[in-house]
């Protein structure tokens, strides 16, 4: 493939560009604020001070961080394949049936860390199945995995809602949620680990299934970087044809990155259903799929990058509850916005400010050597 | 007579229920023919929508309100534009932003603007879409069979829904007998070719992104001047989506595209009808079942076990000229 663009520094390429992007979609967030009548100076204070101003703040951030972490990751490997997975959101969905499984059967058995492996497995391998039918549809099939992904998705929210209200509920109970989980049900709080800064977590949520997507992430870096699987991924994602005439199987690629993928994406289940909430409600995922498109893009598919957005976006969505108090007519759907116009500039429109910053650069360097031949003279 | 009723009664609701499918269907038709992908139908007539009541309620004219649903769809439609055919970044991506962005601007300005909970005022008058009587609706009420069919089932619809069943000839006949219909799907099949003939694919597809934006706009425009009477936030409720599912059900081609519009309208409208009525032969159907079939069936057309789904050639391609 001919790269249209000029080459530039490796931290311009990854550190420049992506935070102009980055800028850019705050600065139309900006306007929106300001469109909406208000400071939007004071809403980047609040935002601020509600992510990151007491320990119990911070713990929410790095909360809904966590989910992201999962869901980023999730959307990056099948990146990483020239494969764009937007079913996260279904498989997350559908995962927490593995978690809900193994709590209702475990949780007045086993202490959590017995219960905990189950529910990995299960999240994994729900997420993994619903990703398994478009994966194997795109690559035996030929059906496009954006839409079969799409359609995934509102399937699983309709086969939720029927297993929520018919099937998973307890007797007797009108909420559509399952019971309440016992103590092996439920994660502990990393309660020690901000205590270490001197920080109290107060109600936060923040939990170990944290450490458990920091593991995630390192294990995908080693995956997409360090296995030869990885390699043939990467090959595949970059050129079709080059993988296809070095004898790699492009279905069994397809279909096994889109289990990973799947998997990534409902271990994401734990962290609200163990890790929160200790029970699994109608509609527990949120979007965080959604919000993991974004994640993806803005860290540029590398779990480095993965692991800071998952925390800006953490922030906004902490942050956002904070500047939805404070200023009413901002509710938290300023979120979807943000999250939006992260996609639009840090994704679909990445290339808009290269072709000038290239320029920028090409005058650079081109009058460097002339400075130094006018000293030498 | 009496199932016979019901039934006309099933079918009117299907009618009204997949016009917002047939405009949106044949606004992603005209892009996905031209090569570009389409996911952010469902913004688009969210956005549509909320311009439309936005405009009606605050002007009172149900045309202004329209004028507007078209402008705003329009412009979301030349950011897609701009993002898919000029800085050739990925198309799918760029729908997805779309899509996030308008559900979230949607909700934040209708709550400034009018404080109603992300609704608009409800609409009366003359700021909303009326029912149209065809004429002798009335006379030919009391006749059997040809009454009912005439006077319920065809007459009594909004204007909109006229014209969204007279732009699928219309369509028909722009892509299939004109010669920017000809381009049009030249350029989504072998830009290149259309390129060397002196034609310019990039104005060429950003008509047809325009097209889209027009339709699209007729789209949210019916739902929130005509089906219901002012903006409810997140009221296209996937219907974008269930659209896109329509034109790939359609194999792309606008009369098919009616008829799959139709077949997911009359589900829609049966597993209203069905909530709490058994079925005979089947017994109870889950709402959530009828709710999920139109995304199976697309999903089972898909992947090639009814026929097979072929999309244009050059889809989601971003054309780069040769130098």
């Amino acid at each position: 493939m001919s790269n249209p663009y000029a080459k530039l520094p490796v931290w311009v390429d990854y550190g420049l560009i992506p935070l102009i992007n980055l800028l850019v979609a705050f600065l139309v967030a900006g306007l929106v604020v300001l469109l909406v009548g208000e400071n939007p100076l004071n809403a980047a204070y609040y935002m601020i001070t509600g992510a990151f101003g007491r320990g119990e703040y911070l713990g929410f951030t790095l909360y809904y961080a966590t989910t992201f972490i999962f869901t980023g990751l999730s959307v990056a490997v099948a990146f990483h394949a020239g494969l764009f997975n937007i079913g996260s959101e279904g498989q997350a969905y559908i995962g927490g049936i593995g978690v809900a499984l193994a709590c209702l059967w475990l949780d007045r058995v086993l202490p959590w860390y017995g219960v905990l492996p189950l529910a990995m497995i299960g999240a994994a391998f729900f997420g993994a199945l619903w990703a398994f039918l478009p994966g194997w549809l795109q690559a035996k099939r030929g059906s496009h995995i954006v839409i079969t992904t799409i359609m995934f998705n509102f399937i699983a929210a309709s086969l939720m809602v029927y297993l929520l209200t018919r099937v998973l509920k307890p007797m007797g109970s009108m909420a559509p949620q399952t019971r309440t989980f016992d103590a092996g049900g439920q994660l502990p709080k990393l309660d020690w680990l901000m205590g270490l800064f001197g920080l109290n977590i107060g109600n936060a949520p923040f939990n170990i299934s944290f450490l458990l997507a920091l593991a995630a992430a390192f294990g995908c870096w080693v995956l997409i970087w360090r296995t030869r699987f990885g390699f043939e991924m990467r090959t595949m994602g970059h050129s079709p044809s080059a993988a296809r005439y070095a004898g790699i199987s492009e279905s069994r690629i397809t279909i096994i990155v889109m289990m990973i993928s799947g998997a990534l994406a409902g271990l994401m289940a734990l962290n609200p259903i163990m890790g929160e909430q200790a029970r699994m409600q109608l509609d527990f995922v949120q979007g965080a799929g959604f919000v993991g498109i974004a994640v993806a893009l803005m860290g540029r598919s590398h779990p480095a990058g993965i692991i800071p957005a998952a925390i800006l976006f953490g922030m906004l969505y902490q942050g956002g509850a904070e500047i939805a108090f404070e200023m009413p007519a901002i509710s938290r759907d300023m979120i979807v916005i943000i999250q939006g116009l992260v996609i639009l500039f840090a994704g679909a429109l990445e290339n808009m400010f290269r072709p000038a910053i290239g320029r920028f650069f090409a005058g650079l360097t081109a009058r460097a050597p002339a400075a130094r031949q006018a000293k030498g003279a | 007579m009496d199932f016979f009723l019901s039934l006309v009664a099933i079918l009117e609701s299907t009618i009204r229920l997949s016009v917002p499918l047939l405009f949106a269907a044949l606004a992603g038709l005209f892009t996905e023919r031209a090569g570009v992908f389409d996911i952010g139908l469902e913004g688009k007539m969210l956005g549509a929508a909320f311009a439309a009541g936005a405009v009606a309620a605050v002007t009172g004219s149900v045309w202004l309100g329209l004028a507007a649903g078209i402008l705003v769809s329009v412009a979301l439609s030349l950011v897609h534009g701009y993002a898919a055919i000029t800085q050739r970044g990925s198309q799918i991506v760029s729908g997805v932003a779309i899509n996030f962005i308008v559900a979230g601007a949607t909700v934040i300005l209708g709550e400034a603007w009018f404080r109603q909970g992300g609704r608009t005022p409800a609409l009366s008058g003359s700021a909303r879409f009326q029912t149209i009587d065809l004429p002798f609706a009335d006379a030919l009420r009391g006749v059997p069979i040809i009454g009912p069919i005439y006077s319920e089932l065809l007459s009594g619809h909004f204007l909109l829904t006229y014209l969204a069943f007279a732009m699928v000839p219309l369509t028909w006949w722009v892509l299939y007998r004109t010669r920017f219909g000809l381009r049009l799907r030249a350029v989504g099949e072998n830009p290149g070719a259309v390129d060397t003939a002196g034609i310019s694919v990039v104005w060429m597809r950003y008509r047809a992104v325009i097209c889209c934006g027009i339709l699209t706009g007729f789209a949210g425009a019916y739902l929130s001047l005509a089906m219901t009477a002012g903006f409810v936030k997140g009221m296209t409720a996937g219907k974008g989506y269930i659209a896109l599912a329509a034109l790939i059900f359609a194999k792309w081609r606008p009369v098919n595209v009616m008829f799959a519009c139709l077949l997911f309208g009359f589900l829609d409208a049966l597993s209203i009808r069905l909530q709490g009525n058994p079925l005979p032969l089947i017994g109870q159907v889950p709402v959530q079942f009828m709710q999920a079939l139109p995304y199976l069936l697309t999903v089972i057309l898909l992947a090639g076990f009814i026929g097979k789904a072929i999309p244009p050639k050059a889809g989601g391609v971003p054309y780069v000229k040769e130098r």
